[in-house]
């Protein structure tokens, strides 16, 4: 039985348990509800999530607390309470500011605050809500790389354009690019668009996992175009391999 | 008021625990389930060390034979990291794969993106272990973000059954078994256990070098029972992982309040929002072991702390100019500069940011010579003489 199937009735927005009310709106109760119920029917997330003492540890160590209104106590009050329109309004706003260090799970409940969001980023990009669209502004060209090349860092990224913040040594390396990678001792970093190279065979698997597993689905709604340049691109290379999809 | 610069302070107490807050060991349901024909467990090859972990038990860590799992961020932007874990491999004369037949872990984009899913990041893992296993060589994981991804995904496998079935299937398309490590080793923790043997072969005096240690967050805080803490470092209150290596070679580690804080990394952030790694990691970590410790070098052990804390620091001191940098690098290439590796040949600092010189000069090194030698080394590359360096090319 699923999780949502036996979900409490999601708390009326005149209940004081909202904090701050009602928002959004122009989304109805039920579309933030299969929202939540998305999430919560992922069967990692009955070991996020198990209550919170709200003592704010997980506040105190986590970084995004610090530099934005983001705070993982309220990421697992939110779920606990079942607060459906708070939960919503953490999807649409809150949830790319979460660094993903996983500090959170100093959490005396057990709680894995950090985990939770993760699961609420996967929903938010499966459904492909706005704010997962927003938080992949520029970021979609590093999602084909590592689809398409098992790897995620090029050498040749590093360049004064994309890094103008990193300082001189950035010149320096993308100048003298192909000669620092060939002074590389192990040959399997003689590479500059790739972190080292991959084998054939190996790059196959890895679309064959992709396949499997519907993972390319998931940037459908995200990114169209990505998705049908990342579909073409593995169909012609898994057919020339013979691979009957 | 600020901590006063000086050696680590010691801890009020040891580390205990309740037996009833002790997380279950993972080994009884691995083998389990390898009993009930569910998967192959790889076992950790003789000879290996086993080291402290938390509560009390022990890891395995394989001293040869090992298959190392590369790092994305490490071999595409600070390749000095990877290359300096191989040679001290090399030095200490023990043998190793690096693989071809490797993927990323994907969990940088994972945790940066979600666009992925469980089944899926767990087939990538499952896919390496079963390359390694193919070979024979145990996995050695480069980077900290794999260790503590792998660790996840291993929990979910002994946890979930309809995960180990999709698993199952996705591989058997490959023609791979489901296989799982006997344990996951990250490489820092394989430098832990040869730090006495590495010291034995130490040939620089790294007396006089201070240090503040970043503990990476996926090292030691995913599956926290599974990393090395030692009741000699810190009473066994936090990781042990650097620190004990560090004073195996004879540096000073010096502490400071924030060691606890991520490096500001945030997976997303330090590609397409670096103002906030920029700040979390300049205001929060660097700034406060300048005034609390005052360390020449800051050492640390993933990809991304390296990555963030280094490169961070160029724009700080644009901004202000005031603000003192230090040098970051990994526990590896502090280990190999120590057993005399070439700062740019094997270290390749010149792929770093913040200033590294003085600290070079403090560790005895003339960087202005070293540099002339990998100059004259990668001219022979321009001209055509030689189409790639080797390992004999290291030794100059």
């Amino acid at each position: 039985m699923s999780p949502s199937a036996t979900a409490a009735t999601p708390a009326l927005p005149e209940d004081p348990a909202f904090k701050l009310g009602p928002t959004y709106s122009e989304v109805p109760l039920a579309e933030k509800q299969r929202l939540f119920d998305a999430v919560r029917a992922d069967e990692r997330y009955p070991t996020y999530l198990h209550g919170c003492y709200e003592c704010g540890i997980c506040v105190g160590s986590c970084p995004s607390a610090r530099y934005y209104d983001f705070s993982p106590r309220r990421i697992a009050q939110a779920a606990t309470r079942e607060d459906v329109e708070l939960f919503y309004q953490q999807m649409v706003e809150d949830i790319w500011d979460c660094s993903q260090c996983f500090s959170c799970l100093r959490c005396p409940r057990g709680n894995n605050p950090g985990g939770v969001v993760t699961l609420m980023r996967e929903v938010a990009v499966n459904n492909g809500l706005d704010s997962a669209k927003q938080a992949m502004k520029g970021y979609t060209r590093i999602i084909y790389k590592i689809l398409s090349t098992g790897t995620q860092i090029a050498p040749d990224m590093l360049s004064a354009e994309a890094f103008p913040d990193w300082g001189p040594t950035v010149v320096q390396i993308a100048d003298n690019l192909d000669i620092w990678r060939r002074a590389l001792p192990p040959e399997t970093l003689h590479t500059t668009s790739i972190s080292w190279d991959v084998a054939e065979k190996t790059l196959l698997e890895l679309y064959i996992i992709w396949d499997k597993t519907g993972a390319l689905d998931v940037i459908a709604d995200l990114d169209p175009d990505l998705h049908e340049l990342l579909e073409e691109i593995m169909e012609d290379r898994l057919d020339e391999a013979g691979y009957e999809r | 008021m600020y901590h006063q610069p000086g050696p680590r302070r010691p801890n009020k107490a040891a580390f205990s625990w309740d037996d009833h807050y002790v997380p279950e060991d993972f080994h009884e349901q691995l083998f389990e389930l390898e009993r009930e024909g569910e998967l192959t467990v790889q076992r950790v090859p003789e000879p290996y060390i086993e080291v402290p972990v938390k509560y009390g038990r022990t890891k395995k860590v394989p001293v040869g034979h090992t298959w190392h799992h590369k790092s994305c961020g490490q071999c595409g932007h600070i390749p000095g990291y990877s290359t300096s874990i191989f040679w001290v491999h090399r030095k200490l004369g023990i043998d190793y794969v690096d693989p071809h037949d490797q993927t990323s872990c994907t969990a940088w984009n994972y945790y940066a993106s979600a666009t992925s899913n469980a089944a899926a990041q767990a087939s990538v893992a499952v896919r390496n272990f079963a390359a390694a296993y193919e070979t024979g060589y145990f996995p050695l994981i480069h980077c900290g973000t794999s260790f503590g991804h792998y660790k996840d995904v291993r929990k979910e496998l002994l946890e979930h059954a309809d995960l180990r079935a999709k698993v199952r299937e996705v591989m058997a398309a490959l023609g791979k078994p489901l296989v799982i490590p006997e344990e996951v080793v990250h490489y820092s923790e394989w430098f832990y256990a040869m730090r006495h043997e590495i010291a034995k072969l130490q040939v620089r005096d790294f007396s006089r070098i201070a240090v503040c240690v970043h503990p990476a967050c996926h090292y030691h805080k995913i599956v926290e029972a599974d990393a090395i803490y030692d009741p000699e470092i810190y009473g066994g209150q936090r990781t042990a992982i650097v620190t004990a290596l560090v004073e195996a070679l004879g540096g000073e580690v010096r502490d400071y309040s924030t060691w606890y804080d991520c490096c500001g990394f945030g997976f997303r952030h330090i590609l397409v929002n670096r103002d906030f790694s920029r700040s979390f990691a300049t205001q929060r970590k660097i700034e406060r072991m300048m005034i609390e410790a005052d360390p020449d070098v800051v050492v640390t052990h993933d990809t991304g702390c390296v990555t963030t804390l280094d490169k961070s620091q160029f724009a700080a001191k644009a901004l202000k100019p005031e603000f003192a940098t230090v040098p970051v690098i990994s526990d590896a290439q502090f280990a190999a500069l120590a057993m005399g590796a070439h700062p740019f040949l094997v270290c390749q600092l010149h792929w770093h940011a913040a200033d590294y010189h003085p600290l070079l000069e403090k560790m005895g090194i003339d960087w202005e010579r070293a540099w002339a030698q990998f100059e004259e080394a990668t001219d022979k590359l321009r001209h055509g003489e030689k189409e790639c360096l080797t390992w004999e090319d290291t030794n100059v």
